[in-house]
């Protein structure tokens, strides 16, 4: 595939992320982040959001269910995982743990067990349609092209 | 740009408990030329600045800094820290270094996911020169550099020689304190608004940004040159 092809591709996929709420501006921030000295750096920073993730999502599950359920551990959890979703632009991640949060103040369990199922859809979505955008990314670069900018969409 | 070889010499000390953040705003602040230091919580920014100023109350004569790993005789221009910490919060950090002597003319800036206007009200209060509503962007961290400068100008007022040591002063704060009328607007400005929208999507830069901050390296490197043609020729 030529390189403007694939420069096409990513920018119709990344303008498809960004109308359907996946993805905020701050992804372009992070975008606008990277350079040449710096190649790595969104697939870092999305790394870490991903591992952070699964380690906070295993664990607000494993809160829920116990016995008694400590709902500032939860608070804790979702703050943490609001914030990561919010600083890589994981918008649909964020907005589910804004409503769960809600739930978690009201400690309303049966609330906080459907938003958590709602919390990891939205995050596996997004972690599989990062990664597509970022394969995208990584093949552009291969080929000797730059990564179009996204700063329309900040 | 480039009057003052002093640009790249600006430490920022960044607090947060999040590995990401803590990345995030190591980036922002690289990519803005400024040198960092990121630790993930209070107690280690005060033992990082503690160990600073007690270096530092034996004064070193080759200001050139060292590299970050050398934190000896590394100073610290700024701190950005995040409000929600285990353990200690940024307030709390905050508090501390305005009742330390030797902390407190470090510029504070905090950083919080929370739009929360008591808590922002709370920190400005307590001498935070601005409070950033997260994910931080590369806009906010343009509104660094007249935070530090203020501090950088009022380190000039040392009396070396007394009489051309004190016009020199009065012009330079001056120059610089009409600059800082106009920031205090902005920033104000800027406050008012993260306490009435939130974070707000439309970013934009004061436009006499860059125009202040040259203005003030030009004033404080030609003043001087100024004054002593003048003294010459009486």
């Amino acid at each position: 595939m030529e390189v403007n092809q694939m420069q096409r591709s990513f920018l119709e996929y990344a303008t498809v992320l960004f109308r359907e709420g996946f993805l905020d501006g701050q992804f372009s921030q992070l975008q606008m982040l990277q350079d040449e000295s710096n190649p790595d750096f969104v697939v870092e920073v999305v790394s870490l959001f991903f591992e952070d993730s699964q380690k906070l999502l295993n664990d607000l599950t494993t809160t829920l269910d116990q016995q008694n359920v400590d709902f500032k551990k939860i608070d804790a959890h979702i703050h943490q995982l609001k914030g990561s979703s919010s600083s890589i632009g994981a918008q649909r991640v964020k907005n589910a743990c804004i409503a769960f949060r809600n739930f978690c103040d009201q400690q309303n369990l049966e609330g906080c067990m459907r938003c958590l199922q709602h919390v990891k859809q939205e995050y596996l979505l997004v972690k599989s349609k990062l990664e597509a955008l970022l394969r995208l990314e990584q093949q552009i670069v291969a080929a000797g092209g730059a990564i179009p900018v996204l700063s329309e969409f900040s | 740009m480039g009057m003052t070889a002093a640009d790249s010499q600006f430490h920022v000390l960044a607090v947060d408990d999040s590995l990401i953040d803590r990345k995030l705003i190591e980036r922002l602040l690289k990519t803005s030329s400024y040198q960092v230091t990121t630790v993930d919580s209070g107690s280690k920014a005060l033992e990082f600045l503690g160990w600073n100023a007690d270096v530092r109350s034996n004064p070193i004569e080759n200001e050139t800094p060292v590299s970050e790993k050398n934190s000896q005789e590394v100073e610290i221009n700024l701190v950005i820290t995040d409000y929600c910490m285990p353990g200690m919060t940024g307030y709390d950090l905050l508090k501390k270094m305005k009742e330390s002597s030797s902390l407190r003319n470090i510029p504070v800036i905090i950083m919080s996911s929370e739009n929360v206007p008591s808590r922002i009200n709370r920190c400005l209060e307590e001498g935070a020169e601005e409070f950033f509503l997260k994910p931080v962007r590369l806009s906010d961290v343009d509104k660094l550099k007249p935070h530090i400068m203020k501090t950088k100008c009022s380190d000039i007022e040392k009396p070396e020689k007394e009489e051309k040591q004190e016009k020199e002063n009065k012009e330079s704060i001056e120059t610089s304190s009409e600059i800082h009328l106009q920031k205090a607007q902005t920033s104000n400005n800027s406050k008012n608004k993260s306490l009435d929208e939130g974070h707000s999507p439309d970013k934009t830069r004061p436009i006499n940004n860059d125009f202040t901050v040259q203005l003030i390296q030009f004033g404080t490197f030609s003043l001087p040159l100024l004054l002593l043609l003048f003294l010459s020729y009486s």
